[in-house]
């Protein structure tokens, strides 16, 4: 079975943060130059739901999510 | 498609009386139309005017849309490019040039580090407050001393010279003066940065700017940065504690949850962000032609962006014009979207959290010291929607 996984792309990443306010387990910023610091690439189930509006809220797209299609729907 | 396509000639420079937090009449009838229409500039040349929370946003990702000031097609009349440093009107790779150095000096973790100091700050503005009134200006009391004094700090402006910057940064982004009064304000701005800019280089202290005099930055670089640092750094912040404060007077129950219950804090200030819209409208040229929402931008053309109306767009968020500080506001475009989102804003959210926090604590009778209809509001034209002052008073204990 496939996992929720986590990519980031420090290219793409302008340092606004919104990762590391919304999903703060998952996600920190680089303490020199700000950028996004993947912290679980495959979030434990108790911040995925956070992990995903992470995603969301991105302004630069620098964060992507595979997830496996949800079974029970 | 036989869809009518709705057009709006000219952006409205009033809201309708009584409704100080809504935004234009006409804004909204657009968005009712649907996502986007059609604009005519001020300078008369052909845009469009977005307005749906989806489509602003898509903009706002997109680099076939440019930043870039110099080709904003507004009119018949060439736009000069911004001065160095001015990197909210650039594309990349120049606009990374200026943001990317900044960007580790305001992180979430950096800005939460000076959430006690900001608290001592907003203490001592709120005991100068209690000892000057009942009534006070809670503009002048409040909202611009807090921000005023934390980016100050922040960059190492020191804090004795605001009278220097304050009111022409009021002037320029108030949107009330002539052209002349505008660039004189602005002129006289960056008079002053240029001066500090050279006494940082001559003696660093420790703030950001002095940390920037050691990058390869030019002085009339640093000027720009730190003009788009002070005017953003203060105006912003300035007006959304003010009409926040105002927000929550006129809904009593929303204000009554918040001061029962400080959980709610954080939730109440993005959706203070989402109701108000501040920064309420900017403007991108397609660089190509481009597809928007079954419509075709063409090269060249210049869009408006209206965030306070995506921000109440009902396909986004429910009941849009209610303030709900309980409400999932997360993904409203306040701070923008896209590699122009605010660069502080993780500071702008730690000086609402403390700054709101504070008042509602200290001033459990606090309300408005005169009708609400009363009360004087920026006009639509500036750059910063807000409150140009706004008169509190409250109970005396014993």
């Amino acid at each position: 079975m496939r996992t929720t996984r986590l990519r980031v792309d420090r290219e793409r990443c302008i340092g606004a943060g919104m990762c590391a306010l919304t999903a703060p387990e998952v996600f920190d910023q680089d303490p020199d130059d700000g950028l996004v610091l993947l912290l679980h690439a495959e979030p434990p189930t108790a911040h995925r739901a956070a992990a995903r509006m992470a995603v969301g809220v991105c302004p630069s797209g620098a964060i992507t999510l595979d997830e496996p299609e949800p079974t029970d729907s | 498609m036989g869809e009518s396509l709705h057009t709006v000639t000219t952006l409205p420079t009033t809201r309708r009386t009584g409704c100080p937090f809504d935004p234009p009449a006409e804004l909204i009838d657009a968005r009712r139309h649907g996502p986007i229409s059609r604009f005519t500039h001020v300078g008369g040349k052909p845009g469009w005017l977005i307005t749906g929370y989806d489509l602003v946003r898509s903009v706002l990702a997109d680099p076939r849309f440019s930043s870039r000031k110099e080709l904003l097609n507004v009119g018949d009349f060439e736009v000069p490019p911004p001065p160095p440093g001015e990197f909210l009107l650039m594309d990349e790779p120049q606009h990374g040039r200026y943001r990317k150095p900044l960007v580790g000096r305001f992180t979430v973790r950096r800005m939460r580090l000076l959430t006690e100091r900001i608290e001592q700050i907003t203490a001592d503005c709120l005991d100068a407050m209690e000892k000057a009134g009942p009534p006070v200006d809670l503009v002048s009391a409040f909202a611009k001393p807090i921000p005023t004094m934390v980016i100050c700090e922040l960059l190492g402006v020191p804090y004795e010279d605001r009278g220097s910057f304050q009111e022409q940064i009021d002037t320029f982004m108030g949107g009330e003066v002539s052209d002349e009064e505008l660039m004189a304000a602005y002129t006289a701005t960056q008079e002053y940065l240029a001066k500090l800019v050279a006494a940082k280089r001559a003696n660093p202290t420790d703030d950001v700017l002095s940390e920037l005099t050691d990058s390869d930055l030019t002085d009339e670089e640093l000027r720009g940065i730190s003009l788009i640092l002070l005017a953003a750094g203060f105006d912003t912040t300035a007006n959304m504690l003010s009409l926040g404060t105002f927000a929550l007077l006129q809904n009593p129950a929303q204000l009554a949850a918040l001061r029962a219950d400080p959980a709610l804090t954080d939730g109440a200030v993005e959706e203070l962000l989402r109701y108000l819209s501040v920064a309420k409208t900017f403007m991108r040229t397609a660089l190509e032609d481009v597809e928007v929402g079954g419509r075709t931008i063409e090269a060249g053309t210049t869009v408006v962006l209206s965030y306070n109306t995506a921000n109440r767009d009902p396909e986004r968020f429910t009941d849009p014009h209610v303030l709900d500080i309980r409400r999932q506001s997360a993904g409203h475009l306040a701070f923008s979207h896209g590699i122009h989102q605010c660069l502080g804003q993780q500071l702008a959210r730690v000086e609402m959290r403390v700054a709101f926090r504070a008042l509602v604590d200290r001033f459990p009778t606090l309300r408005l010291a005169v009708p609400a209809e009363e009360v004087d509001l920026r006009p639509e034209t500036a750059d910063i929607y807000g409150v140009k002052s706004l008169p509190v008073t409250w109970d005396k204990e014993e």
